[in-house]
């Protein structure tokens, strides 16, 4: 049998170093011959591309590959127009630098489903910029016009002869970079909008592939922490005899988040750990408790909150409407769980800092170590490996892992490498969560039926509150992450008197941005709660959005594919229903269609047909994968997602009591993509908010009982 | 203690209780067996001791001693074997953490039951977790491989 491709990468990588092609295209250069800024050079030369004399294609990801699949997309877009072969591209993360900054967010991250929308121009620019330079090289070669040369396949193509790329890669790096390139016509495209398997295959199935967990550097020793099982603690006082005298134990130190005990492995250190004797400062947060807290967000729900959106009379409409609906929605408190725990390799230096990790925010964890470690963030390099899962947790503007790695690091001593490894329970204990939240919801109908007012309050924690992000995300008291969906939903906003306001408490619990962010909470109440608006009115659930929706074409567009693909209205199998829900995020449009069956008090979903419009796609296997990969993740969260409180402590620890959804669990899914000329949205994070309601309103076809609290319970 | 990894014998000094996880990771070097939660309930540790998938985070190296050891770096002998071919054919991976550990878990599948009904490919994989909700892939590259395996590819 034949090696797959891709398996002599390092070696191949090698050979190929040293003879590059380097250049950089602003973000902004012309299409088509209008008019272009120069293009300015680069510190480093070769800042996404290099062309070896071996032939390899290397492309430079200016994002971290954590599942989404980019490792595959934007070397499409490059190749698209480079015309390399693509048997010959090869990748590799990007290290951190000021060229690597994303093209909308201006900082080097990786989040936001923006990854394949924010590098779609820049990326096909490199490859046609590329492309320019090696004709040019040739045609100069031959004494020809370039104009009568080509690239295709890895070589350029003249009147009557061609070169490869690797014989023309160091002719071609002496040019200078064209001021402006033309880009191809969509109708051309040979790789972008074609099913294309993912490059990273070959190294992921073989255990080849290094994650942050798997780096190894001489003399390393592995740290584990001792954190305080209540948020905010703090260490009153240590004894760590016991945990110095366990074999291959090195070292105990503290730092601000707690004891690190330092082993030669990984099993040393968690036997070190154990046997530590600490006696902690709860602090305020030991009286948390989930059963208080959500009686505190119902109380505050009743209290008028900050703005968020607002028209017309919503008192004055609610009190002449024909019917009103009211509904109380809450979603708990949610761990990422990626597969990979997190961890944070640091080998501190008096002259600079090596730090390995899977992030998704580089240039933060870049500044942040230089702060701690008293050294400029160009001495600090990031090393960023694959990433064994994100979800937004490897996205803290804290840089909490990679902050508390530092300072293990420079307690230690700073000579040797230490890798802080954290546990699951460390991860499921250890914060950074998606928020608790309440929607306290009114709405007022017609007598047609039709909405005439929307009243909805808002209760959760501010992601945002305390980061960098306040200024530009916060506005009027309203942090714009927790009304997402709802403050900007076509239902509110088409109803003549509405008004969203939130409240956002604080609790010393750490929370994040969690895949899809607001939506995750907001979709399922805007859905669920439109679904009831149709059972009152007595409309069809799908004919019901379509009368609210009926100037938004591109919700139009997939409410009716999905409901043509799933059979909407259509007989099912005995016992089998269905529910709808369609929501706009990230740039992009997601309807989705769940058949359940509710046997013994136990949801089942058998089937999710997902219609996704995301402007022009670039690989559409990459977008089935996402699609049902969101699916699998808002199933995780519908069926079984909740981290609770006791006396301070979560209560929950690893996968036995914070289930995740099981291969047996697994809807079939079918993913329908739009056709479009619209301009890309984003992927990842678009196909998770519709699941929960849309599993819900399926619940309410086949049971009659509303779901109105994630994850469902029919008991 | 002398280990026997992928056909190779390895004088090994580990403490007693240390798991064939952590000697294979920290000790070997061999970092394509995962860590995911250290309580056998994920299956990113999935290795084979004597061709039966076992998971290695809680099962002490000493017991192992004298067995057959085989990790995902030693389950193809410098080719493919015929899941990971499936894994590729099928494009599984997405962030690709757990797949080793899944592909052990169909290669002990397919080495117990060469054409698995579809019952045994799901009761089998569904030890394995995998965030990204590669399921759907997975149960078809678990069939797709039992036919590269059984020579119709």
């Amino acid at each position: 049998m034949r090696a797959p491709r891709g398996v002599g990468r390092r070696a191949f990588l090698k050979t190929s170093a040293g003879l590059v092609i380097g250049f950089y295209v602003a973000p902004r250069a012309a299409f088509g011959g209008l008019q272009a800024p120069a293009p300015k050079p680069l510190p480093d030369p070769n800042a996404f591309l290099r062309i070896g004399e071996d032939e390899s294609v290397t492309v430079i990801l200016a994002h971290a590959e954590m599942g989404q699949g980019i490792w595959t997309t934007l070397p499409m877009l490059l190749a698209e127009e480079l015309g390399c072969d693509w048997n010959k591209v090869r990748v590799e993360h990007a290290p951190v630098a000021p060229p690597y900054a994303h093209t909308g967010f201006g900082m080097q991250m990786t989040g936001g489903s923006s990854s394949t929308w924010s590098e779609f121009d820049r990326y096909r620019q490199v490859g046609a910029a590329a492309r320019e330079m090696l004709i040019q090289a040739a045609a100069e070669k031959w004494g020809v016009d370039p104009s009568t040369c080509r690239a295709d396949a890895g070589f350029v193509v003249g009147p009557s002869q061609k070169l490869s790329f690797g014989q023309l890669a160091a002719a071609a790096q002496k040019r200078t970079p064209p001021a402006s390139v033309r880009l191809k016509d969509p109708k051309d495209w040979k790789i972008v909008g074609r099913p294309t398997r993912r490059l990273d295959s070959p190294e992921k199935v073989t255990g080849r592939a290094e994650f942050g967990m798997d780096v190894r550097r001489p003399g390393m020793l592995t740290a584990l922490v001792a954190r305080p099982p209540v948020f905010g603690g703090s260490v009153k006082s240590v004894q760590s005899e016991r945990a110095k005298a366990v074999p291959g134990v090195k070292a105990v130190v503290q730092v601000p988040t707690g004891v690190a005990v330092l082993g030669e492995h990984f099993w040393a250190a968690k036997l070190g750990r154990e046997a530590l004797q600490i006696d902690w400062e709860p602090g305020p947060g030991a009286s948390l408790d989930s059963a208080s807290l959500r009686k505190e967000f119902r109380d505050l729900a009743l209290k008028p909150g900050a703005k968020a959106a607002s028209a017309g009379d919503v008192e004055g409409a609610l009190k002449t409407a024909a019917k009103t609906v009211e509904a109380e929605y809450e979603v708990p408190y949610l761990a990422h769980a990626p597969m990979e725990p997190l961890n944070c390799t640091v080998h501190l230096r008096p002259d600079g800092a090596d730090v390995w990790t899977g992030t998704q925010f580089q240039t933060m964890d870049q500044g942040v170590v230089a702060r701690i470690a008293g050294l400029k963030p160009e001495q600090v390099k990031i090393h960023t490996a694959f990433l064994g899962g994100g979800f937004g947790r490897r996205a803290t503007p804290t840089s909490d892992f990679v902050t508390e790695a530092v300072q293990v690091a420079k307690a230690a001593g700073g000579s040797v490498p230490v890798k802080v490894v954290w546990t699951r329970e460390d991860d499921v204990r250890g914060g950074y969560y998606r928020p608790m939240f309440l929607h306290k919801v009114r709405v007022g109908l017609g007598a047609d039926g039709q909405p005439v007012a929307w009243k909805q309050t808002i209760v959760g924690q501010s992601i945002i509150e305390g980061t960098a992000f306040a200024p530009m995300m916060i506005k009027d008291g309203v942090d714009g992450s927790s009304v997402e969906g709802t403050a900007d939903s076509p239902y509110v906003k088409g109803t003549p008197n509405h008004l969203v306001d939130l409240h956002s408490p604080k609790t010393p619990i750490p929370v994040l941005w969690w895949r899809s962010v607001g939506n995750s909470h907001t979709a399922f109440v805007m859905e669920s709660v439109v679904d009831e608006l149709a059972h009152a009115a007595g409309a069809d659930p799908l004919e019901y959005r379509r009368r609210l929706l009926k100037d938004e074409p591109r919700h139009l567009a997939v409410l009716a594919l999905a409901a043509e693909k799933a059979g909407w209205g259509r007989p099912l199998a005995r016992g089998h229903f269905q529910g709808i829900a369609v929501h706009e995020s990230f740039g992009s449009w997601a309807a989705e269609v769940a058949e359940v069956s509710v046997e013994g008090g136990t949801i089942r979903v058998h089937r999710v047909v997902c219609a996704m419009d995301c402007g022009v796609y670039v690989n559409p296997l990459g977008v089935r994968a996402q699609v049902e990969s969101a699916v699998a993740f808002g199933l995780s969260a519908a069926l079984h997602g909740e981290l609770t409180f006791k006396g301070g402590k979560v209560e929950q620890s690893n996968f036995h009591d914070y289930p995740v959804l099981r291969l047996n669990e697994m809807p079939a899914v079918e993913t329908h993509i739009v056709e479009t000329s619209e301009k890309s949205g984003g992927v990842g994070e678009v196909g998770v908010p519709p699941l929960a309601p849309a599993v819900a309103n399926a619940v309410f076809a086949a049971t009659g009982k509303r779901l109105r609290r994630l994850p469902f319970s029919l008991a | 203690m002398k280990l026997t990894v992928n056909g190779t014998e390895h004088e090994v000094s580990a403490p007693d209780d240390m798991p064939l996880l952590w000697v294979l990771r920290d000790v070997l070097g061999m970092t394509g067996t995962k860590f995911g939660c250290g309580m056998a309930m994920c299956g990113a540790c999935t290795v084979h001791v004597d061709g039966h998938a076992v998971r290695s985070c809680m099962l002490p190296a000493r017991s192992v001693v004298g067995k057959k050891i085989t990790t995902i770096e030693g389950i193809s002998a410098g080719t493919l074997h015929a899941v990971q071919r499936a894994w590729i054919e099928e494009d599984v991976v997405q962030c690709g953490y757990c797949q080793p550990g899944q592909i052990m878990a169909a290669a002990g599948l397919l080495h117990e039951k060469p054409v698995p009904t579809d019952a045994e490919i799901d009761a089998t994989m569904s030890g394995n977790i995998c965030r990204c909700g590669t399921y759907l892939r997975i149960r078809a590259a678990v069939r797709r491989a039992a036919e590269l395996a059984g020579g119709r590819s």
